[in-house]
């Protein structure tokens, strides 16, 4: 099944450096792997970790969280707060036994779009070796859910 | 079962505590529940819990007194016996209101649930267990495989030298015997029947327990859904000392420290949830001392307590570069027994995955 099996990558991006340093990339026509999802935020610090539990809940098999670099933040230290929650999430994550690779944080700016494009290619690969999430599936509920909260 | 998954929102907001709440779902007049008595007819059941909820109950003290003069005590298996065939006679919706605590993770469990909500017109889920899955919902980071592997197993005060572990069906020479299926999951109850009210704690205290009490015994019931409680945070009713721009400096867990009693238990490294915790307990472990546990659940329009203590928590640490950052968090322990320690089968995730092979 692996060598049918396309990763899909969330990935987080600030809208100050790395959803610029995305457009970069993409003005300059570096190629980089279609499995990426960019969702533009306006600060990694806005990056709520309930949005990367969503993300693997919903069916991704990695989720890029990506910022400007410390000391660059728009909001002077929006992602500074991201830096702080990042090991935590980590911890959280593999606890819940999804794979560590499976997630990863960058300090990407609009100039970087090289590393943009590096930093996708190289975690999708990383996603692709580990196979598919499957998070639904591997949490199913085995007893039927319970149809609705009214009064029976 | 995706779908189920994704349709289960757990306890909804209230807006405000069920107290100061004025709309009124009335319960029908005691009279129609046909008993001569003209009381509410109370039932009271546990599955997957500790007894402390029972307790609760007590634990109001000389009110019991209040609650008998309002109710008829039907079911109640702490303090009183009864078979399930007793159960089984009552007629539908006969019982005006059951209060049920403990999660659900056996067939036993499951199916007095099916059986009370059938017999039963308003569904309380009692206590963090019945509302989120409580302490017993953190085997859902297990399954049953690897629980049977420990308990049955590996765990030193075992000793199973042909590895039996519990069989549904056993046949012996007197004839079948039955014991109930234990479930890969641990459920909240509204995972499995539906729910009317939710009223957190482990245990509620005997204020919440009384707000309910009263609020079905004059018929003042909130909007379907709603949780006994409040809508603010276990902080906004903590009375310690917190600072503009609170910082924390590295995390301990509460043994490790001589407690400032007037400082912010967080500001101190302690993981208290209160900040992302409903109130409505009046602070208890915070005021003797204790980081808050969690045990009243998400706040309202949460959309997972976990997250939102992640958030809170590690935000403020007093860190600006990687390195430093990795090992003032790392110091806190368990993140997610810490953060999820009452709601695992309710949160976002719900469970650890399980092996891919499964």
């Amino acid at each position: 099944m692996s060598h049918e099996f396309e990763p899909r990558i969330v990935v987080l991006c600030c809208n100050w450096c790395t959803y610029a340093g995305a457009d970069l990339a993409g003005t300059s026509r570096m190629k980089y792997a279609p499995n990426v999802r960019l969702v533009r935020v306006m600060c990694s610090g806005r990056v709520d970790p309930s949005f990367v539990l969503r993300a693997f809940q919903d069916g991704a098999d990695g989720v890029l969280i990506a910022g400007c670099h410390p000391g660059d933040c728009h909001y002077i230290n929006g992602n500074l707060k991201t830096l702080r929650r990042y090991p935590a999430l980590e911890t959280l994550i593999a606890q819940f036994g999804i794979e560590p690779d499976r997630m990863r944080l960058e300090w990407i700016s609009a100039a970087e779009g090289d590393v943009f494009v590096h930093v996708v290619n190289e975690m999708t690969e990383q996603v692709r070796a580990l196979g598919p999430l499957d998070w639904k599936r591997r949490t199913a509920m085995t007893v039927p859910a319970a149809e609705s909260h009214t009064a029976g | 079962m995706g779908e189920e998954l994704k349709s289960f929102k757990g306890p909804e907001s209230t807006p405000a505590a069920a107290s100061e709440i004025a709309c009124a779902i009335p319960l029908p007049p005691p009279s129609c529940s046909g008993r001569p008595s003209g009381k509410i007819q109370l039932a009271m059941y546990w599955a997957a819990s500790c007894g402390g909820c029972d307790m609760a109950v007590l634990d109001v003290n000389e009110k019991i007194l209040d609650i008998a003069a309002v109710a008829d005590i039907r079911l109640w298996p702490i303090a009183m016996d009864y078979k399930y065939k007793d159960i089984e006679k009552w007629a539908d919706g006969e019982i005006d209101v059951c209060l049920f605590n403990g999660a659900v993770r056996n067939s036993e469990q499951l199916h007095l649930a099916r059986l009370l909500r059938q017999k039963s017109k308003v569904m309380v889920a009692f206590g963090a267990c019945a509302s989120f899955g409580g302490i017993p919902g953190l085997a859902n980071l297990h399954c049953r495989k690897t629980i049977f592997e420990a308990v049955y197993g590996y765990t030193a005060s075992t000793v199973n030298p042909e590895g039996t572990t519990p069989q549904t069906h056993t046949h012996v020479p007197e004839g079948d015997l039955h014991i109930p299926e234990f479930f890969d999951d641990v459920y909240s109850l509204a995972q499995v029947i539906p729910v009317e009210y939710y009223v957190p704690g482990c245990p509620p205290t005997p204020e919440t327990v009384m707000t309910a009490v009263n609020a079905i015994a004059t018929g003042n019931l909130p909007p379907v859904g709603a949780t006994i409680g409040i809508s603010k945070a276990v902080c906004d009713e903590c009375k310690r000392t917190k600072s503009d721009k609170p910082k924390v400096v590295e995390f301990h867990r509460p043994q490790e420290i001589f407690v400032d009693p007037e400082k912010c238990l967080l500001e101190q490294g302690l993981t208290c949830m209160g900040s992302a915790t409903r109130g409505g307990c009046g602070s208890l472990c915070p005021g003797v001392n204790m980081p808050c546990r969690g045990c009243y659940g998400p706040m309202p329009n949460s959309l997972d307590v976990g997250a939102d203590a992640l958030s809170a928590m590690t935000s403020i640490v007093d860190a600006a570069e990687e390195g430093d950052a990795r090992a003032k968090v790392g110091k806190m322990v368990d993140p997610l027994g810490t953060f999820y320690r009452f709601t695992l089968p309710v949160s976002m995730l719900r469970r650890a995955a399980r092996p891919l092979e499964g």
